[in-house]
């Protein structure tokens, strides 16, 4: 109990920290809303020449391009959650400050990112959303269990998004540098999220992989779910199954660079 | 208490026995090929801390200071040796362990960066578990000494260093730790902000017994606050005692420096006091610490066209490295190391 609150307290600071750039977030609402446009009217042409492309029709192509604005900065697709703050901290020896709290290092900066995560689709990810619906035909579901289930998969989204982000930067205790793994992870995150296109419209053994890597579970699975384009059972399995072996893996080589940590920055 | 410390042996609240920290590292030597060697980053360390205690833990860069702190927070595990705070084993109950005490480190920060300062209050709030109405209290004493009142709903980022540094002094301290170990928390500070953190570190230590272990390269913070000093170098504890003893062992010297009317040659000064330095109308004379310089300003005030004159105190990183290089009876004074 008394941790459960510890934790909403780090939440609450981190929906409370990104909050605070009003600007960067005013900024993030026109980019989003105008990379939204484009990505819209090239579906729609795309759509066009190959109608049901990935089993979407064009409501649903519309509707995948909308969620994956609103849904870009909240799961930090292309990074810069979390993780960033991790990474330099572990760079510049002030994760000493981190390790003698009498908190758990991987939980304190799960709930942090999803306070970030929060405030990112509330304060940046909604608007462009909204723009899509009023002015474009959309798919969107009636039924309320079908938005519910909606919020559950994009809570294990964020989970799952962190899990990630979180390894890329505990490589930072052997590499002492986040330069090139924020790379690889921006690579990533942008294609096998399916934030170019959606991971259905990929073809043969290339997309029946792309599909089954933890990726997947940040806007494909959202996507379908609140499309009903895939049972929710199922899909709420795919995410959780990744986030606790992500997590897992994170507190695994977690332990091991807290060994390590010791070493530098005396 | 006496000043060399001897109570520690009495009722010790810190004790190090042989504590050693030995870290592997592997080097790289060619394409594939990498070396094991050994470091020793604490050898062989013994003291003790009784309750109430305020020490300086000095000791050139690297000297192995903070991996003594970081065992004695728990965050690293001993090679070797025994070592307790409050009765706990730190690296085996590292949490229960962090309840009860307070970490600050000049150059780092607790606080959300983002955020005001508030905010990594209520945080602590949470993370001690600090009850309710305890919390208030401290909150408003602590803000109140530290004159951080206006301060509380700015975020921290917008801070001045001293601001800043004062705020990380509080947020180690709203969950009443019974030791506190400061590392450099006057580094950089003005000299307003550093006689501020001076004074409540003072004021902490007589009113509410908190136990202070406190590493400064500022030999100002450790005159000013300890009546101990601990001295570390390549890992081992080489001097342990008052620091008027580590005066005397590193032979210490204060300079004077007095700007004359016109270039003169240099000045004819009583020995051991002499002119080290000379350029244009500006000289510099050494003297020794542990003399008054009021006798030699006199003199020069008396003989010379003086205009304007300061005294430096010996810089700390000067006064180890004369004791740790200096002739060999730097280690009879003061308590000797086991």
């Amino acid at each position: 109990m008394g941790s459960a609150r510890l934790y909403l307290a780090v939440a609450v600071g981190g929906f409370r920290r990104y909050a605070s750039y009003r600007a960067a977030t005013a900024a993030g609402v026109f980019t989003n809303t105008v990379f939204g446009l484009i990505l819209v009217y090239t579906y729609l042409a795309l759509w066009e020449e190959r109608p049901g492309l990935g089993g979407y029709d064009q409501a649903q192509a519309v509707t995948y391009v909308w969620l994956g604005q609103c849904l870009y900065a909240t799961l930090a697709i292309q990074g810069g959650g979390a993780e960033k703050d991790l990474m330099d901290r572990i760079r510049t020896g002030e994760i000493a400050v981190d390790l003698y709290r009498p908190a758990d290092l991987q939980l304190w900066w799960l709930a942090g990112d999803v306070g970030r995560a929060l405030f990112q689709m509330v304060g940046r990810g909604v608007v462009p959303f909204l723009v899509g619906w009023l002015f474009f035909p959309m798919a969107l579901p009636g039924e309320a269990g079908l938005w519910a289930a909606f919020a559950v998969t994009l809570l294990l989204a964020a989970v799952v998004s962190f899990a990630i982000r979180y390894l890329a930067a505990l490589s930072v205790f052997w590499l002492m540098d986040g330069m090139g793994v924020s790379q690889v992870l921006m690579i990533l995150g942008v294609f096998c999220s399916g934030m170019v296109l959606p991971l259905n419209a990929f073809p043969g053994a290339f997309g029946d992989v792309v599909r089954w890597l933890p990726w997947a579970a940040q806007i494909q699975v959202p996507a379908d779910v609140l499309m009903g384009e895939t049972a929710v059972p199922g899909a709420f399995a795919f995410q959780a199954g990744w986030a606790v072996v992500l997590l897992g893996l994170g507190r695994l080589v977690q332990s091991a660079a807290t060994r390590r940590v010791v070493v530098q920055g005396g | 208490m006496d000043t060399n410390g001897r109570v520690g042996a009495v009722d010790p609240f810190i004790e190090l026995d042989g504590v050693e920290k030995v870290f592997e590292v592997r080097r790289k030597t060619g394409f594939m090929r990498r070396e094991r060697h050994r470091v020793r980053a604490v050898d062989s360390i013994s003291f003790a801390v009784a309750r109430g205690e305020m020490v300086g833990y000095i000791g050139p860069n690297g000297a192995g200071k903070s991996t003594t702190i970081k065992m004695l927070t728990g965050i690293l595990t001993p090679s070797a040796g025994r070592l307790r705070v409050a009765g706990i084993e730190p690296s085996r109950e590292r949490t229960r362990l962090a309840h009860r005490i307070g970490v600050v480190f000049g150059q780092r920060t607790t606080l959300w960066w983002d955020l005001p300062l508030i905010d990594s209050y209520r945080l602590m709030h949470r993370m001690y578990r600090i009850p309710d109405a305890r919390y208030r209290e401290n909150l408003d004493r602590l803000v109140e000494l530290l004159e951080l009142g206006s301060l509380l709903d700015v975020p921290v980022r917008q801070l001045s260093l001293g601001q800043r540094m004062r705020g990380d002094i509080v947020a180690a301290l709203l969950h009443d730790p019974e030791v506190l170990y400061l590392d450099e928390p006057t580094i950089g500070l003005d000299v307003v902000s550093k006689a501020k953190v001076r004074e409540f570190l003072r004021q902490l230590n007589a009113e509410r017994a908190t136990t202070v272990l406190l590493t400064t390269h500022d030999l100002q913070d450790i005159e000013q606050l300890c009546s101990r000093v601990m001295v570390i170098d390549h890992g081992r504890l080489v001097y342990d005692g008052a620091l008027a003893g580590l005066h005397e062992s590193g032979e210490s010297e204060r300079t004077l420096v007095v700007d004359l009317a016109r270039e003169l040659p240099p000045i004819d000064a009583p020995p051991p006091a002499r002119v080290v330095r000379v350029e244009g109308p500006r000289q510099w004379l050494a003297f020794p610490a542990s003399e008054s310089a009021a006798g030699l300003v006199a003199r020069i005030a008396a003989e010379y066209p003086l205009v304007d004159l300061s005294v430096r105190e010996p810089d700390i990183e000067a006064v180890i490295a004369k004791m740790l290089h200096g002739d060999s009876h730097g280690k009879e004074v003061g308590r000797p190391v086991p």
